[in-house]
């Protein structure tokens, strides 16, 4: 009757959204009375896989086999699926990330299951079974109920603090009835992203727009975002000029990302663009022009010409982290 | 080859979201449209249709008044459309009412859109390729056809995945599929036709629901934009740091 989590490890390690949905299960956990089984599928140490313990898992099963050295989401579901069962788990826990967003509603049809995605706080009641989740692309809110008897949520990233329950985790192996069926996709390659930190994944994104008048432009917004171990973002038409690629493009049509911080050089605030980034913690406008609609929306604004504020920032920065050491 | 477009109509990017009494999207006054991320899907499909042959069917689960996005999907250029008489109250309901329909007619690529842009569940893809246990790829952003197989990128944390699979499957599109200056208004000629292509009303097959919205809420208000001097960054810094501790 565990709750089980699915952990995601990417070349051996688990990140940070990982580490939130073990805290977040295992504090459903305390409320249902119940513990945490985490399952990792892939090639994990078990000194990392330990490392579930510290936020509370008390047991990891660990699918380790060939046939799971590359991402396949036929695959995946079954063996999540296997080992819900396996548990008895009721309910199941994914984060909200991109292979997130593709298993869960592929185990929750299998489980026949109700869902939420994007969860963004704990089940406000578990019985009825409440979950509050953002819809309009962060422009509301919503309470769901979930009717079904085995339930699946996925935790929007960056959205539930760590908690450490320093549990110490049992691991144990877990060979997963494979199904033939489920190898009709074949992995060709993986394309690793350019930019050095994952912007959905980053606690701060520094993005740019037209306002920054040309790719050859962005030197700074990339010395910036050095300094703060930032994701470059942009709007979209910057994407669409082929000054960024279009893989940093956040906003309605683009990627929708939710960091600690985001700053916006030169970007307007179009309805389109905020609806990507308003569900980041703390924003900031730099922006030359006052009646930008962005200022209304962000928590902090400097109204000034960028490239007159910018390099003033990152010296700003600079000093404040050469204070820290 | 046989594709299948599965569109939401939902509000213009552009709309100012509200309820009435807390319980009902407040309509009035709305635009609606199709589903951006399902106008990606519809673009590709008119770009394989064009490259060789395809028949574009176009499915909507909705009452009568989603009938004019369905029309603006047949005047870009699809060939005909379903309509699923009934709200579309939760994804478990309109992936399973798709799939009854899909299983029908052996389409060799079904795109439905990696999410609706209101209700941001991006569920139904998934779901559809579990209950034609084929694979689904979202999001999507790139997808070459060859004669009985296809090549896709998707999305993954840090990068792209590329994997290639025999036909049928279920493509979750975003932007990326297709480019938003590729994107079609339909012409004049394309609505006149629009008017005349089959567009099929069929009753649902009664599926469960699995999911119940109880009641929406608008984020809180801001408490105002804090500003401050260009001539004084420094005191942004600051902020960041002292008072949202963020930094």
């Amino acid at each position: 009757m565990a709750i089980l989590v699915v952990s995601e490890n990417w070349g051996g390690n688990f990140k940070k959204s990982t580490y939130e949905a073990v805290s977040y299960a295992n504090e459903i956990a305390k409320q249902m009375g119940t513990s945490t089984t985490a399952l990792s599928i892939g090639n994990v140490s078990n000194e990392t896989l330990q490392s579930l313990g510290k936020y509370g898992a008390t047991k990891v099963l660990h699918a380790q086999h060939d046939k799971l050295n590359n991402f396949n989401v036929q695959v995946y579901a079954s063996v999540i699926a296997e080992a819900a069962k396996k548990e008895g788990s009721q309910l199941i826990i994914l984060s909200n990330t991109f292979a997130g967003k593709s298993l869960s509603p592929r185990v929750a049809m299998k489980l026949q299951a109700g869902l939420v995605t994007d969860a963004i706080a704990l089940p406000s009641s578990v019985s009825p079974f409440v979950v509050r989740r953002k819809i309009f692309s962060g422009k509301a809110f919503s309470n769901v109920e979930l009717t079904t008897a085995v339930k699946i949520l996925a935790l929007a990233p960056n959205s539930f603090h760590l908690v450490e329950a320093n549990a110490s985790a049992t691991i144990e192996n877990f060979t997963p009835s494979f199904n033939d069926a489920d190898f009709v996709s074949q992995h060709k390659e993986f394309k690793k992203a350019g930019g050095a930190i994952s912007i959905t994944e980053a606690e701060v994104v520094i993005s740019g727009g037209r306002g920054l008048k040309g790719p050859e432009n962005w030197g700074m917004v990339e010395d910036l975002a050095k300094i703060l171990s930032a994701g470059t973002a942009c709007s979209k038409p910057v994407a669409d000029m082929g000054w960024r690629p279009h893989h940093e493009h956040v906003g309605q049509t683009g990627i929708a990302i939710a960091p600690n911080l985001y700053i916006a050089i030169g970007i307007s605030g179009a309805i389109q663009h905020l609806a990507g980034v308003n569900s980041s913690k703390v924003m900031v406008a730099i922006n030359n022009d006052p009646e930008a609609p962005f200022f209304k929306a962000a928590d902090y604004g400097i109204v000034g010409d960028a490239f007159e504020i910018v390099p003033k920032l990152i010296e700003a920065f600079k000093e404040y982290k050469s204070s820290l050491n | 080859m046989k594709i299948l477009v599965c569109i939401s109509s939902v509000p213009d990017t552009t709309s100012k979201i509200s309820f009435k009494d807390s319980s009902t999207f407040n309509a009035d006054g709305i635009q609606f449209i199709i589903n951006p991320n399902d106008e990606f899907g519809l673009t590709k499909a008119l770009h394989i249709k064009e490259a060789g042959a395809a028949t574009i069917t176009v499915i909507n689960v909705g009452l009568a008044d989603t009938e004019p996005v369905i029309r603006k999907a047949l005047a870009i250029g699809a060939d005909d459309a379903i309509r699923i008489n009934a709200q579309p109250t939760d994804a478990f309901f309109v992936a399973t009412e798709i799939a009854a329909i899909a299983k029908q007619n052996n389409y060799d690529i079904i795109f439905a859109g990696k999410e609706s842009i209101d209700y941001n569940g991006g569920m139904v893809a998934g779901m559809l390729g579990e209950l034609l246990s084929v694979p689904s790829y979202t999001p999507c952003v790139g997808m070459e056809l060859q004669a009985t197989s296809v090549t896709v990128e998707c999305l993954v944390d840090g990068g792209k995945e590329v994997q290639t699979s025999k036909l049928p499957v279920v493509v979750g599109g975003q932007k990326g599929l297709v480019e938003e200056k590729d994107l079609r208004i339909p012409n004049m000629r394309g609505i006149m036709s629009a008017r005349t292509k089959p567009l099929q009303v069929v009753q649902p097959s009664a599926s469960a629901h699995h999911e119940l919205y109880k009641g929406f809420e608008l984020p809180p208000a801001k408490a105002g934009c804090k500003m401050v001097s260009k001539d004084d960054v420094k005191e942004l810094v600051n902020l960041l740091h002292k008072e949202a501790k963020v930094i």
